[in-house]
């Protein structure tokens, strides 16, 4: 009885990391490079929008400085590794296998920067306690261009282990390539961490909005005064719910920051990063939790379908996204899951 | 007068103002536990502003509310649910995308031990709370004749349904007094004769105490052991509902002065 309740709790996590190993060995062989970087774009994508619509689906709340959340992990996790590597490794040179030294610094540095992230979740969390609406949209918009311009401010990159062997932690902290962006960082990231925090990131959410948590979760977007007269703590919750996005944000920023043919700088991580968030958790439908994946998925592979056409990609996202609007306002799936869909189920 | 010392919620001399003018003044109350209490008065009397006042949606200028000796001025709505007062709704304000039995187990979430962690990890101590959980909200709209429609959206309710399924989401908090606001309105008189044998179940079987606002004075005569009477938040008479009905003030507050016969 034990053993299967144990057994319960983990098969979810257990099947996502066996599918994230199973990439990982396809990745070498079957899938090629173009396509393995598809994934992990897919992959990244997807804990963005999963983890935004925490705020935006779930309580309601109208986030739209995702990237500046990523932002924070992105380079809290490059800065692990990378200045992590000198004063380790005694380089940046990427140490190749499974689960060496070099991983485990790169998913450490992750981990930190999904900690950062968080702490800076709880500090635009707060205003939302007093904001509603636009101007919420507008604290975290505020929230995620100061960022942008403190990234900027930031110096140039060290570039040899001398240097930063010789360099104080707070010279490390504030080397982060200014508005060039922070280049040289080991491509760590491959199919298999990515899957792994994609099932991490899915596990949550959805045993989240099938609990009891969760549904007080939800009641804060569907009506506050009513969640407080029937005893949900709206003002703990909501903060939470930026905390807990925020992280995964980091994580997903650290992901990023070493995959293979990205670049960590502020413009990439800026208002149109949040924004291509912001549309897929609408277009998912807020509050659902395959609804933000499925859109994730289209949105990210939308792009280079329509590469051939590329002077007709925007107008098509743009008219794409009006007839959207128009036609299905709450989202393709709205609040439900793929699962509980009438035409699913029939 | 000498206040019974029993009284479940005690009020005493609240006020507030806005901006002006002055919403309520001087309010004062003594429910006795498992009283069932009426407060009446016509449009813009300051009866939800009572409510209000009473479950930390507004802080009374002065004044103190008292639940089981327990001071609440200044306290938030969710710990004042959490205290044990709970109510419902003038315009309903239920969840209207999620389902009825949701709407109820939200309710139900107050009382709730497992923490984020024992979510995640989905403990045993969490999975026999959401069990728990899913009984006691079926029990409650079973009672209520909404068991048969617990997987709808709230929205698509009947409206006379909807105020049931605000009484039933009261409720789950499991609350020691619970606030009605106009729980009649919109109901045929034969819903709402229903509802009167309803309000007095409550009463008896969860032992709650009752203070409901109404305009349907046939329910308020029906079931309340004492009504208050206010008018532009002033209290105008206090009393058993069979002398409140025969008082002249309120006569003419709701008719407006006696003109002389012609």
């Amino acid at each position: 009885m034990m053993a299967r309740s144990l057994w319960g709790a983990l098969a979810p996590l257990a099947i996502g990391f066996a599918a994230a190993v199973a990439l990982q060995l396809a990745a070498g062989n079957v899938i090629p490079p173009f396509y393995v970087k598809l994934l992990m774009d897919i992959g990244i994508n997807v804990i963005l929008a999963v983890s935004l619509n925490l705020v935006n689906g779930f309580t309601g709340q109208f986030s739209i400085g995702h990237a500046g959340f990523m932002a924070v992990g992105g380079y809290a996790a490059g800065a692990v590794t990378y200045y992590g590597s000198f004063l380790l490794f005694g380089s940046t040179h990427v140490i190749e296998g499974w689960l060496t030294k070099g991983d485990l610094l790169f998913v450490g540095g992750c981990l930190f920067g999904a900690v950062l992230a968080a702490l800076a979740g709880f500090v635009v969390g707060l205003p939302s306690l007093r904001l509603r609406g636009d101007y919420l949209a507008i604290v975290t918009l505020g929230f995620g261009e100061i960022l942008r311009v403190l990234l900027q401010r930031t110096g140039d990159v060290l570039q040899t282990a001398d240097q930063v062997q010789k360099a104080s932690p707070a010279t490390l902290a504030t080397s982060l390539g200014g508005s060039l962006g922070f280049s040289g960082l080991p491509y760590y990231t491959d199919l298999f961490w990515v899957y792994v925090f994609v099932t991490i990131t899915l596990v949550v959410a959805l045993r989240l909005k099938f609990s009891s948590l969760g549904r007080a979760f939800l009641s804060i977007r569907e009506n506050e005064i009513a969640a407080e007269a029937v005893g949900v703590n709206t003002t703990r919750l909501k903060v939470r719910a930026f905390v807990l996005a925020a992280a995964f944000a980091g994580i997903a920023g650290g992901l990023f920051a070493h995959e293979i043919g990205t670049s960590l700088n502020p413009r990439e991580l800026g208002f149109q990063k949040s924004f291509d968030v912001v549309i897929m958790v609408v277009l998912g439908g807020m509050g659902s939790v395959s609804g933000a994946v499925l859109a994730a998925i289209v949105l990210t592979l939308l792009p280079e379908a329509l590469r051939g056409f590329s002077e007709f990609r925007m107008p098509i996202y743009a008219l794409a996204l009006i007839l959207m609007m128009i036609l299905r306002p709450q989202g393709l799936l709205g609040l439900k899951e793929i699962w509980e869909m009438k035409w699913f189920k029939r | 007068m000498v206040q019974a010392v029993s009284s479940l919620l005690s009020v005493q001399q609240v006020s507030i103002s806005f901006g002006g003018l002055k919403a309520v003044s001087d309010f004062n109350l003594e429910l006795p536990d498992q009283g069932l209490y009426g407060l009446i008065g016509p449009n813009g009397a300051g009866k939800t502003t009572v409510f209000n006042m009473l479950t930390g949606v507004y802080r009374p200028d002065h004044g103190s509310i008292r639940l089981a000796g327990r001071d609440l001025v200044g306290e938030k709505p969710h710990k004042i649910a959490s205290c044990g007062m709970s109510r419902t709704f003038q315009n309903i304000r239920l969840f209207p995308d999620l389902s009825v039995l949701d709407n109820v187990r939200i309710a139900c979430h107050l009382r709730t031990k497992s923490g984020f962690l024992a979510t995640m990890l989905r403990l045993r101590r969490h999975r026999d709370e959401e069990k728990a959980i899913v009984d006691k909200s079926r029990r409650l709209l079973e009672l209520f004749d909404l068991a048969s429609r617990a997987g709808e959206e709230s929205r698509s309710l009947p409206y006379g349904d909807q105020r049931r399924l605000e009484i039933a989401r009261a409720l789950a908090t499991e609350p020691k007094v619970v606030l009605l606001d106009e729980p009649a309105a919109g109901m045929n008189p034969k819903e709402t004769h229903a509802l009167a044998a309803l309000i007095r179940r409550l009463r008896d079987e969860f032992r709650v105490t009752i203070l409901l606002i109404e305009h349907d004075m046939g329910l308020v005569m029906e079931i309340c052991d004492r009504v208050t009477v206010l008018d532009y938040g002033v209290t105008i008479a206090s009393g058993e509902p069979a002398a409140i009905q025969r008082d002249p003030r309120v006569i003419e507050a709701y008719l407006g002065e006696p003109t002389e016969a012609v």
